[in-house]
Order: C-alpha cells, then structure tokens, then sequence
C-alpha cells in the first residue's frame, strides 16, 4: 500500500480488558491500515477481539479496557492519547459507528425525528434546519417517507427500517470513517441485503472509508476491498478479500472456509469439516503462534516460536511459518460415520398437520399468522422451515410442541393419532417424543444447575425413570454427545457454546424423542462450532431415526440438512418441496428472492431479486396472492389480475414439490434461467 | 476435545477454583468491604459476647456516680440513672442486630415469594397485587409503625419485627418481580414447561436460583435500613422494652444532655448506630459490585 496517509491506522496496537482484578490482552500487536475509500473487513470468532478493535478505533473502550502499548492514527494524527473533548470532537464530526442491534442503539423515549436532529444540532445547526436536513437523511437512506417516520418512536420501526435510522445518523456529519460492529446479524437475509446495498451506494456517492466487521464470510466478500481475519486477538491473515477467500494461506482462515455449508452441499454427500478444540480463553499465555492447539499441520517451532506476518506477495500477509502447505492441509480428523443415509427410505408419516391456523387477538384485532397449514413429516426426516422473520415458523414449531393452542379445526397427528394441542393433555410418551432444541444454549440451560442434573431432570420427566436410574441414563446420553463424563458436574457457564448446545440436544434426546424442532440451533454458534453440532445431529438421525423440523435463517445450513423445504411468507405455506428441488428451482418467487439475497461466499455472482416495500400487517393480508404487492415476477407474468384478487392454491407443479403461485411453473422457469 | 479427559477436569475445575479465587481477591482488596467487615463484625462479637465482657451490668443503676464523664472506672462515663455507657453500648448491639435482622429475613422471604408469583403469572394477579404493595409502600415506615404499635397498646418488639418486614416486603417484592420477569422469558423455563413440570418447582428450583443475586444484594441494603428504622423507633419509645439496653431509646434518653455537657451518653450510642449502619452499606456496595449488578 504505497496510498496517501492511511484514513485509520492501528500500529502495533494491544489492548487488555481487566477482569476479576487482572489484565487480559484481548488485542496482540495488531497493525491494520485503512486507505481513504477504502472497506476494510475484520472477521473472527466470537471472543476474537474483532469489536474491541472497532471500539479502539473510536477511542471508545469499556471502562475495564485499555491499550497496553502501540497507537491508533486518524488521517496521520495520533488519537492514543487525545483528550476526552478532541475524541469527542472527532466522534461528532469525522468518525462514526453503526453497532448490531440497531433498536438498542435509538433511545427508546424519543421519536425518531428528535434523535436524528439531535446530530444537525450537535454539528451546529439551527432547530430548522435540523428538521430539514433530518428528512433528507432520511430520504438518503432510502425511507419513503420522512416524515411519518419521524414521528413514530424506535419500537414502531421494522429491524431494518431501525437500521437505516442508525446509519441515517451515522452518515449525518459526513464521516471520513464509518466503523460498522455486525450491522446486519440481526436481520432477515432480505432486510440484509437491503441494508448491504445502501452502504454500498452511500460509499460510492462519498467514499467514506469503511471499517467494517462481521462473522459473516459472505457479507464481507460483498462488502469489502480488504480483510483482516483476527484470531485470538491476533491479526493471523490479511490481503485482498477476493486472494484472501479464494486463495488463504493460514490454517485457521483454511478451516474456518471449510466448516461452512456451502455450494450445495448436502448431508448424504458429505460430512462438514470442523476445527478441533477451542479458542484460547481470554489473555491466555501464548508463547508460539496463537492457532497451535488446533493446526492440524503445526510442527515443533509453531509451539515456541510466534510467527511475522509475512508478505506472500501481492499484498496477501499470513503469519505462519507452513502458510505454503495451508491450501492443502489434511481435513481435520472426524469419526467415520455408519455408512447409512440420513434420509428416510420408507416414507410412513410420523407427524401430520391438517389444517392449522393461529389467530392471536390483538387489541380487537384479529391477526391470523398461521393460515391452513397442511404437511406432513416422515419417519427420520428433516424438514427445513424457511421464512422471513413474521412469516410464522416459530408459531407453527410451538403449536407442534403444544405450547400454544391453535385454532379450533386444527389438526396435528403422530402415528395417525391426534395430538391434544395443550402439552398438559397429552401423554408422557407424546410429551416426550416431541422436544426442542432452542437457539441460544445461554438461555436454555439453567445456569445454576450442573449439567448432569439438567440432563437427568429431563429424563426423570420425559422417560419417567426413577433418580438413580435417570442419573445414570443422563451419564450415559451426555457421553453419547461426546460431553465428557468429567464435565457432567460443572454449571454450564464453565462450557463453551457448542457444548452447551451438546447438553441441549443431549436433554431433548431425554425422552424417547420421535420429532425435535430445531430453532436455530446453531446460529448463536460460531462456524467450527456450528459444523460439529450440524455433524452431530446428522449422526443422531441416522442412529435413532429421529425426525427434525430444522428452523434456519440461514439457508447454507438449511439445505445442508434438509430432506425436505416449507417456505412460509405471512403464516401460509408458499413452496415445499424437497431440498433439490426448492434450492435449485424453478423456485417460488419469494423462494426466489430469499435465495438471491444471501451473499455468496464463493463469491459466484447472483442476479439480485428484490422484493418491494415490507413485509404487510398480518391483520391486514393483502387481496389475491398476499406476496403480490412485494412479487417480484407478477408484473408481466400475465396473470396479474390473478394475482391480485385470488388466492391462489398450494398446487402440486411437479412431483412432490407444491407452490402457491398463479404463474405456471413453465413461465417461472423461462423468467428464473436468464 | 482434542485434550485427554483428565485435562479437561482439570481445566474445568480449575477455572472454577480460579474464577472464585480471583472474586474473593477483588473483595479483599476491596477496602470498603474489609471496612465494613470489621465493623460488622465488631458488633456481631459484641452481640454475642457482650454480656459476659462488660465491667458491669447494663441495667445496674448506681444513684451515686450519675452524669459521669468516661474514665477509667467508666471508659464510656454514665448516664443521668448512673448507668454505665459503655455497657449498654457494647449490650446493646445485640437487640437491634437480633431485630434487624429478623425483620430484614421475613421480608425478603416475603417479598420474594411475592415477587417469583407475580413476576411468573404476571396478567391480572400482577396488576391487582403490584397496585395494593404500590399501597403499602405509598405510607411512610414510622407512620405505619407508630399506627400498629399504638393499636397494639405500646412496645412490642415482635410487632416492631413484623412491621419492618411487612413494610420490606413490597420493595422486595418489586426487585425479585423485575428480576423473575426477564427471567421467565428464557428458554431454560420453557424446556421445564416443556417437560410438564409442576409451577412450583419451576418458581423455586428453576427461577429462584437465577434470582438470588439481586436478593443478596437487596437484603443487605435493607438490613441496613432496618438498623434505622429499629434505632428510631426506639427513639421515638416504641418497639422496644422500656429499660432495656438499647441504642435508640439511649439517646432519646439522654440528647437534652448534649447541651449541658453530658455528650458521652448521646455520642457513644448514636456513634454505634452510625458505624453498624456504615458497616452494613458498605458490605452492600461491594457484594451490588461483585455479582455485577
């Protein structure tokens, strides 16, 4: 990088967090330059150290934070150790930041028109003019109309209208820098996409330099010109993002691209490759390379000696001393699964669903967010449940557990018989055949119970054993889920998030589960994490038979375990089908454009199919097709008038495979190839 | 995983031992906690050993040696009925800590459960049960005191007990309820429902656990404010047995003096409430910051 004065850079910088009274590098010598216009992409683990970059470059660390040694430059000038009002200073008028949750970043007590004048105020503007050049931030951040929206307060606005708010506000002072912490994780692929799109624009129009952050491979290689990938607080590899994703030469970036479902891969075809072990825990002693413990190619001086970050050429650093042998290195070990497909070959249904609607009363309102639904489920299979966030999976996954009651004329049935819609009414054997693995391991387990008592609780429920017995039989699970029997009496606190989420799948097993409902399961987890868990429930299928209706943003992991696919948009089902067949069309419009808005991390380009405006009010579905407003293949489908005044049906367009679309599937199928 | 079992135990238990070791460190070094300690403690040796340290008895009245100043016979002097100060001091501890401390429990146990209830169902029980402590806590702790103990017919220290704790249970009722309310929207309570476990295991070995730290901390913070409250009413004369050896009512007793020269036998006492009331808020502060909360 022979550019100008870098727009941000951090020279040899480390910082360390204090905690329970001692000091904890949580930053190693790190030496990041951002060009001006530059996108600059930090990825990692949790735990990396990847946000308290981003706050170091803001000069903003947590009171228990501070930099050991190094500096951070803003345009050449040293901000190390600038006095509070010069940062503050800075902060108003040339560096901002977007953080992930864009609703715990607006005040809740104040409307959204105040909040965003309050930025033109601080930069020195009149009351007037502040409203003013409020409702064109607005406009610039693409939010029709300004002015209802600045009249509504923070929780009256969608994930991503919030999130246009906060870099509504970010953008204001016209920063040289925009640091962004996770600015989509919490948001629909399509609300994402959306959002990614805006700062892309943004960019162009004004070539701020981006420091952006995020887990997100995908996201990053859309996003960014380069990237750093940081490992336990260490800068192990950088270069340009298209070298870097196609080409790394560290073992972790290696492992990390590896553990990541992608391209079709499916879990008959192949296992997902997992880095062992764990990260290092935090400010621990690490006199070799940072990555040793789990490097499947390590050698004796990677123990004792840290490697440079060396030059690879063409700007392509990687700090290991083997980064030749890194592209090639051995997968890491994994047992050798039974050579049984997971997916079922005698398809006698296990669970069916006739039938079911929900209709929650709101106000006087009556909003129906499940409208007859009707599936059914096969002995050992999986289905996947795809939907944006309001299109009713987690509604339709709680009515199978019976949490909630649906309405009257529903049917849920196992094995043919009826399920009662109140948990409390149906038998022990029906209680525990259907169970849950929820989505974040933190909040499932109770943090004040040792393992082996939550684990054995459950089966002294579910299977109804006595307390010795149960102890036993939970020994037994946990070990099956290569939970080590010397872990069994620690709280779960003291595990690491993939095997917390082990002692969950391990406490839904308690039972003699038949159906488990996966709500998300993995995407609290870091991607080594995730690959493991996904191996694990694969092998637990092919061993017990059981079935998993698999709910997931994420549609890599969705296809990877799925036999089959239901795409719900406003609590109707819209497209089932089997895996291949959903993934690889023709697809349902909607299907359609959810699988166009994930970034790639392969980088393949995809022709972007939006869909307009968001998603409608459930008490008020919109007439015809409730996707018409928002399709993006109704105008000059010739069906239009179709479209907009009847619904259509869930057809069956090909066999086992259901759409609810009025274009026939030969014209889906011309608009879909070009 | 890739670490042999016996590391792995190792590791685990280890962390726990250090994670507890580092917390006990950060207290001990904390010089407001070793503060508070001491003075905490001083009046818990006191309470227990008291009556048997004392050069004399409390209650031994000594017409002759009225209004003397502290000397060696009477490091404390004595009082206006030749009471030795230093012995009711000393003595004195253990009433008020016995009291406070009963009071503080039933409270918290009170409001506890109060607030694991309503915090649990929340809906209409919430809103009618938070309205009617809403009320009690709307009325001042001496007014309600003074109305109880004047039906009762005088000074009552199992009444005193019971209306602190009473008057203790709606704020902590209020903290338990907020803590219970965020608590019950996890996952973990679900899964229990999930396996149809009865309410009351769920409020009580699934919640209440999760819930302890705020309880700690809050039933610290009232014990403190129980000693207050104790040492005023004594003051005011009510809630306590006339005579007996009690910081409050010693200097109800003997603070007209202050302005004629006898200090020692309003100063002494009322210094004990001060550094048992310090104490106690002291210890509060650093346990509030030990669980970070």
């Amino acid at each position: 990088m022979t550019s100008p004065t870098p727009s941000l850079e951090l020279r040899n910088l480390s910082v360390s967090y204090r905690v329970r009274g001692i000091e904890r590098s949580v930053l190693r010598d790190i030496s990041i330059s951002i060009a001006p216009g530059e996108a600059y992409g930090l990825v990692g683990e949790s735990g990396c150290g990847k946000s308290t970059a981003a706050f170091a470059a803001m000069r903003y660390l947590p009171r228990n934070g501070s930099i050991t040694s190094g500096s951070i430059l803003f345009e050449g000038n040293d901000i190390t150790s600038l006095d509070e009002d010069r940062i503050k200073d800075l902060r108003i008028n040339a560096i901002s930041m977007v953080y992930q949750n864009p609703v715990n970043a607006l005040n809740p007590t104040l409307r959204i028109g105040k909040q965003v004048a309050e930025v033109f105020k601080l930069l020195g503007k009149s009351e007037e003019e502040s409203i003013e050049l409020t409702k064109e931030a607005l406009r610039k951040v693409q939010i029709a109309e300004p002015a209802s929206v600045m009249g509504r307060y923070p929780h009256q606005l969608s994930g991503g209208m919030a999130q246009r708010v906060v870099i509504a506000m970010a953008i204001a002072s016209n920063p040289r820098l925009l640091v962004m912490d996770e600015p989509t994780t919490g948001l629909d692929a399509t609300v994402e996409a959306e959002v990614l799109d805006l700062v892309r624009d943004l960019r162009r129009e004004s070539g701020t330099s981006v420091l952006f952050i995020s887990h997100n491979l995908g996201v990053i290689r859309t996003m960014c010109d380069r990237i750093g990938v940081l490992y336990a607080g260490s800068l192990v590899e950088e270069g340009p993002t298209e070298t870097v994703l196609n080409a790394p030469n560290h073992p972790y970036t290696v492992g990390l691209l590896r553990c990541i479902p992608k391209g079709g891969l499916n879990k008959n075809s192949e296992r997902l490759d997992t880095i062992a072990g764990t990260p290092p825990s935090l400010g621990a002693n690490l006199p070799g390379c940072v990555f040793v413990d789990r490097c499947t190619i390590a050698v004796d001086r990677c123990k004792t000696e840290k490697p440079e970050l060396v030059d690879n050429g063409s700007g392509h650093f990687s700090k290991c001393f083997l980064s030749d042998q890194a592209v090639n290195m051995p997968r890491a070990k994994v047992p050798v699964s039974p050579n049984a497909q997971a997916t079922p070959t005698s398809k006698s249904p296990l669970l069916e669903i006739e039938h079911l609607s929900k209709t929650f009363t709101q106000d006087t309102n009556d909003v129906r967010v499940l409208t007859d639904i009707a599936l059914s489920l096969g002995e050992g299979e999986t289905l996947g449940l795809v939907g944006e966030s309001g299109s009713g999976k987690t509604t339709l996954a709680r009515a199978i557990l019976g949490i909630i009651s649906p309405d009257e004329g529903s049917t849920i049935s196992m094995h043919g018989k009826k399920l009662d819609a109140l948990l409390g009414k149906r038998s022990a054997e029906e209680v525990g055949a259907v169970q849950i693995v929820f989505q974040n391991p933190d909040s499932a387990l109770n943090r004040r119970h040792t393992v082996a008592r939550i684990v054995a609780r459950a089966v002294q429920k579910l299977a109804g054993k006595s307390r010795e017995e149960s102890e036993e039989l939970a020994q037994n699970l946990l070990s099956d889920m290569s939970v080590d029997a010397l872990l069994h009496s620690v709280k779960p606190s003291q595990l690491s998030g993939g095997l917390k989420q082990r002692v969950a799948i391990a406490r839904s097993f308690a039972g003699k589960p038949e159906l488990i409902v996966c709500d998300e399961p993995t995407s609290a987890l870091d991607v080594s994490v995730q690959a493991n868990i996904l191996n694990l429930l694969v092998d637990l299928q092919k061993r017990e038979r059981v079935s998993y209706i698999f709910i997931s943003h994420d549609l890599g992991v969705v296809r990877y375990i799925s036999d089959r696919i239901a795409v719900l948009y406003l609590g109707r089902l819209m497209e089932l089908g089997t895996s291949e067949a959903v993934f690889n069309g023709p697809h349902h419009p909607y299907t359609e454009a959810l699988l166009s808005s994930v970034p790639a991390i392969d980088g393949s380009q995809r022709v972007r199919i939006r869909l307009g405006g968001e998603i409608p009010n459930p008490s008020k579905p919109p007439s015809g097709c409730v996707l018409h407003p928002r399709c993006p293949r109704v105008a000059g489908s010739g069906v239009e008038h179709l479209c907009t005044s009847v619904e259509p049906p869930l057809a069956e367009v090909e066999p086992g495979h259901f759409m609810r679309c009025h274009i026939p599937l030969t014209n889906l199928e011309k608009l879909q190839s070009k | 995983m890739s670490s042999s079992p016996i590391s792995l135990k190792h590791t685990a238990a280890q962390e726990r031992r250090t994670m507890r070791k580092e917390r006990i460190a950060v207290l001990r070094s904390n010089k407001a906690f070793v503060a508070g300690v001491i003075l905490v403690g001083f009046w818990i040796l006191c309470a227990i050993v008291g009556n048997w340290v004392v050069p004399q008895r409390p209650e031994f009245l000594d017409m002759m040696v009225t209004d003397l100043p502290p000397s060696g016979a009477h490091w404390f002097g004595t009082d206006g009925l030749g009471r030795d100060v230093f012995a009711r001091v000393i003595v004195g501890s253990r009433e008020i800590l016995v009291m406070a401390s009963l009071a503080t429990v039933i409270g918290t146990v009170c409001g506890s459960a109060i607030g694991l209830v309503t915090g649990y169902f929340k809906g209409r029980l919430d809103l009618f049960v938070m309205r009617i402590l809403d009320a009690i806590s709307a009325l001042p702790v001496l007014v309600i005191a003074l109305l109880a103990l004047s039906a009762v017919g005088g000074s009552s220290a199992v009444i005193t007990v019971l209306i602190i704790g009473f008057v203790f249970t709606p704020i902590i009722a209020r903290t338990v309820r907020a803590a219970v309310l965020g608590e019950s929207e996890l996952d973990y309570v679900a899964a229990a429902r999930l396996r149809t476990e009865k309410t009351p295991y769920i409020l009580f070995n699934e919640i209440l656990p999760n819930v302890l730290p705020p309880i700690i901390v809050e039933f610290t913070i009232r014990l403190g404010y129980a000693v207050f409250a104790i040492a005023t009413l004594s003051f005011l004369g009510v809630g306590v047995a006339l005579g007996s050896p009690n910081w409050g009512s010693q200097v109800a007793e003997n603070y007209s003096g202050i302005f004629i020269d006898t200090w020692w036998s309003t100063i002494f006492p009322a210094a004990a409430i001060a550094t048992l009331a310090i104490g106690i808020n002291l210890i509060a502060d650093s346990v509030m910051e030990a669980f970070e909360l």
